[in-house]
């Protein structure tokens, strides 16, 4: 496993927010098709470090690199169309848009590039983007009802379209915010399955999560951020064996 | 120098009444979130509590005298207002000075008409896209105008400043200059009116505690709908207190420019200018900006710089506008987090 | 190529939309509006607002700016009309040239906001392009007298074919007389408006159109998606400019006087109208709502007193009075007020506007009983 590729290179990156140090010295590296989950206490600079990578904060110092490319003057849509999909803590969907049309715009997204001036042809036209489209709402099941508004979905079946919206896309590297926040136990399995039906595909990703039974039974490796540092990184394995990781982290969860 | 200074001086009395127009409309959008593009319809009615007010003070006995005839041999009619028949010296005094006694009728009436609208049709447009608020206000604002339209008709209605203060004031020589510097004297007490409605509403809004609890509600209204306070109410009366500012400043404005009724949307569209110049949701912001983009204008239309840039003085505000939009998204002093997406 | 991928439903309501345009003199008979000249209002104003529509409708970018390149497009109608030929076809084009260029550079610089800081901007502009309009610019507009043809003129292409006749020479198409408000005015009108429908139509369908309302729906996603949203939406600002040139190039051969009004607030304030009243984000709304705005604005302006006096003289004296008095402030010069009104009303009560009406009534009486609740969204489309 340690002979992979490294896909994302977080070097040395440092982001202060007015006096508060969000991000100190993070360096961080994610190997080809794992599933690299980063945990810490609340306020532990997690979503900073997410904001980052999709270009959504610039760091004030250091720089990430994606495939061998530094991501520092892009875009969000150019990260994006270098292969890196994200799923937002709150779901970002198209509220007023059906399901379908909410997977097909990011399918257009794949197939198209970043702008295409393209009204000629009509969206039912469209069998390829479609049919990806259908497969991924298949994927999370939510294909019978892609005819629904997807304002009208609850909350978890709302992180469940938009991860098919970053699915549709067959990112190199998939990012994904506490994936089951505020879910019920039972969507938090179903969403685990999930994840672990997607994972043979060989898409990276990294994951930020509060629930440690979402992050131990998917994970590859675990980087630990407390205080804006990594206090330890490895196999699920040593960081759980890890006494920093106890003191700063597990301790509270375990009682 | 003293060129300079004329100009500077003929740009403050604009500015003043874009700095209350945009305190106004900048307080609305702070607290309440609203977008009001009927603000100027406001600044145009209380113009027009001082042409009623004014109209009323000149209604009129007709009285017959036998005993005098005029030149043309018939009896002489002599005219007085019932205002000065009855009040005698006071009614003359008042009729004298009908526009700055409008103030007074203005504001109990523009409060009623502020507090009407938010009641009667802003408070459901709270959670509305701003697009929709633009909208309701700007059918609102066609409404009013074209009511005034159709009871006091289309053409301008001048009114005089009072007497004693028609003439011109010598600013340089009052303020102990070589230069003269002539100017209306009305335009001089604009500008010292303006200075002190803008006084008196920061000072209300900094040092009350019901102002306090404003400003908090502009920086976080949930927090404060949390605390318990029921900030709804305070937005009531904060409209109310921004159609009473815009009210007045129409009604002085009278005697500089002749009220019509479209005046309240040339001024709206300059305010939303000024406020967006000086900052969404920033009072001072609003009211450096007014004074700012007034002086400007002023400076435009001097000849030596309309020969140099012809139609200057017609854009130079939605120039700046353009420009300050373009390189400080937030405005001169616009805070963070307001209106941004 | 063009039509090939067009739905049935499309066909059907390109050819229903067509026949209504074209039959309008017969279909216009009972409601008194067969008269050519108010046809071809309603159809210019309709390919306006289906323009303005293009941009606020798809993407919700509400410009408070749009009356300008309706002025700019007839101002260079008029020129080409001076300049070169009554031929109406290069007036078109030069005017649909000049707004395009004109929504470029206003779309470039005014989509760097977004929200009201957008709407602001593009009303700034255009109230600079008044104003200019008003003054310095008076050489190309006229001033307050506005531009209108001249013997004078020196029409290159027309005095290579010929010595102008007597009198104002007047628009046409090789040859037929379109101003003047007679019929092949009308029809020349009824022709563009088809055919931007049909485009307007294009782009609903399109992946392009998709994308609009994309970024309507929620922008930040669009561009975490890897849409670059600025030229999505500065596409969709020129093509409603681009309408709104040619609007305004057919305005001027229609009517060969052109001032600049035309180019105020208040008249982009009026399109925003139209397309909100019709229903903003469909595809007939905003011509509807063109349509209906005209059409009451003919009937309202033209109402007096005397006859409001006849429309309420069954009721008694004493009420007659103050009914009409009432309604006097609605009609004649009081036609803007009942706009605002209306506006108001609209705006608080049906914001979908007309077609969201139309479609609620249908529903009513479709599946009464059914509580209505989960509507899929891919069957309401067909209700444009």
């Amino acid at each position: 496993m340690s002979t992979r590729n490294v896909v994302l290179h977080v070097a040395d990156v440092h982001k202060n927010f007015g006096g508060l140090r969000a991000l100190s010295d993070v360096d961080l590296q994610v190997e080809e098709g794992t599933v690299h989950a980063i945990i810490g206490p609340n306020g532990a600079g997690k979503s900073t470090l997410l904001n980052v990578c999709v270009g959504r904060i610039k760091p004030d110092r250091g720089s990430v690199i994606f495939d061998g490319e530094a991501l520092d003057n892009h875009q969000p849509h150019e990260i994006n169309q270098l292969g890196v999909s994200r799923v937002f803590q709150t779901p970002e969907i198209f509220a007023d848009l059906s399901l379908l049309e909410n997977v097909m715009i990011p399918a257009f997204a794949s197939r198209d590039g970043s702008f295409r001036f393209n009204t000629i042809a009509a969206v039912s036209g469209q069998k390829d983007v479609r049919e990806s489209a259908e497969h991924a709402l298949e994927d999370v099941g939510l294909l019978e009802r892609r005819h629904v508004e997807a304002g009208s979905l609850s909350r978890g079946d709302k992180r469940r379209l938009e991860l098919a919206m970053c699915l549709v896309q067959n990112p190199r590297l998939l990012l994904l915010d506490e994936p089951t926040a505020g879910m019920s136990r039972h969507d938090t399995n179903s969403t685990i399955e999930l994840l672990k039906r997607i994972k043979s595909r060989g898409m990276t990703k990294v994951i930020i999560e509060h629930d440690m039974q979402v992050v131990f039974s998917l994970a590859d490796k675990i980087s630990v951020l407390a205080q804006g540092r990594i206090i330890a990184d490895g196999s699920p394995d040593e960081v759980r064996a890890n006494p920093k990781v106890k003191e700063a982290y597990l301790g509270e969860v375990q009682e | 120098m003293d060129a300079i200074l004329l100009q500077i001086l003929n740009g403050l009395d604009k500015g003043g009444a874009y700095a209350l127009i945009a305190l106004g409309l900048t307080l609305v959008f702070g607290t309440l979130g609203v977008v009001n593009f009927a603000h100027g319809a406001l600044f145009m009615l209380g113009a027009f509590c001082a042409v009623t007010f004014n109209k009323v003070l000149s209604l009129e006995s007709v009285v017959v005298d036998p005993t005098q005839t005029t030149a043309w041999g018939s009896p002489l009619e002599v005219r007085t207002p019932y205002v000065e028949a009855w009040l005698g010296d006071f009614g003359v005094f008042l009729h004298n000075y009908s526009v700055p006694a409008s103030v007074i009728i203005a504001i109990p009436i523009m409060l009623a008409i502020g507090i009407a609208i938010e009641r009667g049709l802003i408070q459901y447009f709270y959670k509305r896209p701003h697009a929709d608020q633009i909208l309701v206000t700007f059918g609102l604002a066609i409404v009013i105008q074209e009511v005034i339209k159709k009871f006091y008709g289309a053409n301008p209605i001048p009114q005089a400043a009072p007497a004693d203060f028609s003439g011109t004031a010598y600013v340089g020589t009052l303020l102990g200059m070589g230069d003269a510097l002539p100017y209306p004297w009305w335009r001089l007490i604009y500008l010292l009116f303006s200075f002190v409605v803008i006084g008196g509403v920061m000072a209300f809004l900094q040092f009350t505690t019901y102002g306090m609890v404003v400003r908090a509600g502009m920086r976080d209204r949930e927090t404060v709908g949390m605390l318990g306070i029921d900030i709804e109410r305070r937005f009531t009366v904060v409209f109310g207190l921004a159609a009473v500012v815009a009210g007045i400043a129409g009604a002085m404005y009278t005697p500089i420019l002749p009220p019509d009724y479209h005046m309240g949307m040339d001024f709206l569209v300059l305010s939303f200018v000024v406020v967006v110049v000086g900052g969404m949701g920033s009072l001072t912001g609003a009211v450096v900006a007014g004074f700012l983009l007034g002086i400007l204008q002023s400076f435009a239309s001097m000849n030596e710089i309309k020969s140099i840039l012809p139609g200057i003085d017609q854009i130079i505000i939605y120039l700046v506008a353009v420009v300050v939009l373009l390189t400080m998204p937030r405005g001169l002093m616009g805070r963070k987090g307001v209106m941004e997406d | 190529m063009m039509f090939a991928n067009l739905s049935r439903n499309d066909w059907l309501l390109l050819v229903g939309f067509s026949v209504v345009v074209l039959a309008g003199p017969i279909i216009l008979q009972p409601l008194g509006a067969a008269y050519p000249a108010l046809m071809q209002k309603f159809c210019i104003y309709g390919i306006f607002a289906l323009g303005f529509n293009i941009l606020f409708g798809l993407t919700g970018y509400l410009s408070f700016g749009h009356a300008a390149f309706l002025g700019v497009g007839s101002y260079a109608a008029m020129w080409s009309f001076k300049l070169f030929t009554m031929n109406v076809i290069p007036a078109i084009l030069f005017a649909m040239v000049f707004a395009c260029l004109f929504a470029l550079i206003i779309g470039y610089v005014s989509l760097r906001r977004s929200g009201i800081y957008f709407s602001i901007l593009t009303l700034a502009f255009a109230q600079m392009s008044y104003n200019l309009a008003y003054s310095v610019l008076t050489p190309l507009t006229n001033g307050e007298t506005g531009l209108q043809l001249s013997r004078q003129d020196p029409r290159v292409i027309d005095a290579m074919f010929g010595s102008p006749g007597p009198g104002l020479p007047r628009a046409s198409l090789f040859g037929v007389d379109i101003s003047g408000g007679g019929y092949p005015g009308f029809y020349l009108c009824a022709v563009a408006l088809i055919v931007c429908f049909f485009f307007a139509m294009r782009i609903f369908r399109s992946p392009f159109g998709m994308m609009l309302r994309g970024i309507k729906s929620n922008q930040n996603r669009m561009r975490y998606t890897g849409f670059n949203t600025r030229p999505y939406l500065l596409s969709a600002f020129v093509i409603s400019g681009l309408y709104a040139g040619l609007a305004g190039a057919l305005m001027a051969a229609t009517d060969p006087l052109v001032g600049a009004e035309r180019m105020q607030w208040t008249a982009s304030g009026e399109v925003v109208l139209m397309t909100i009243l019709g229903g903003a984000g469909t595809l007939v709304g905003p011509i509807l709502g063109a349509g209906v705005i005209k059409y009451f604005e003919n009937i309202f302006s033209s109402f007096s007193d005397r006859t409001l006096h006849g429309f309420f003289s069954f009721l008694p004296e004493s009420l007659q009075d103050p009914v009409v008095s009432f309604f006097s402030l609605f009609v004649g010069d009081g036609w803007n007020l009942t706009l605002g009104v209306v506006f108001m009303l609209i705006v608080i009560f049906l914001p979908g506007g007309i077609m969201e009406g139309l479609r609620r009534a249908w529903n009513l009486v479709n599946r009464k009983g059914d509580g209505g609740d989960a509507v899929p969204v891919g069957q309401t489309q067909p209700a444009e």
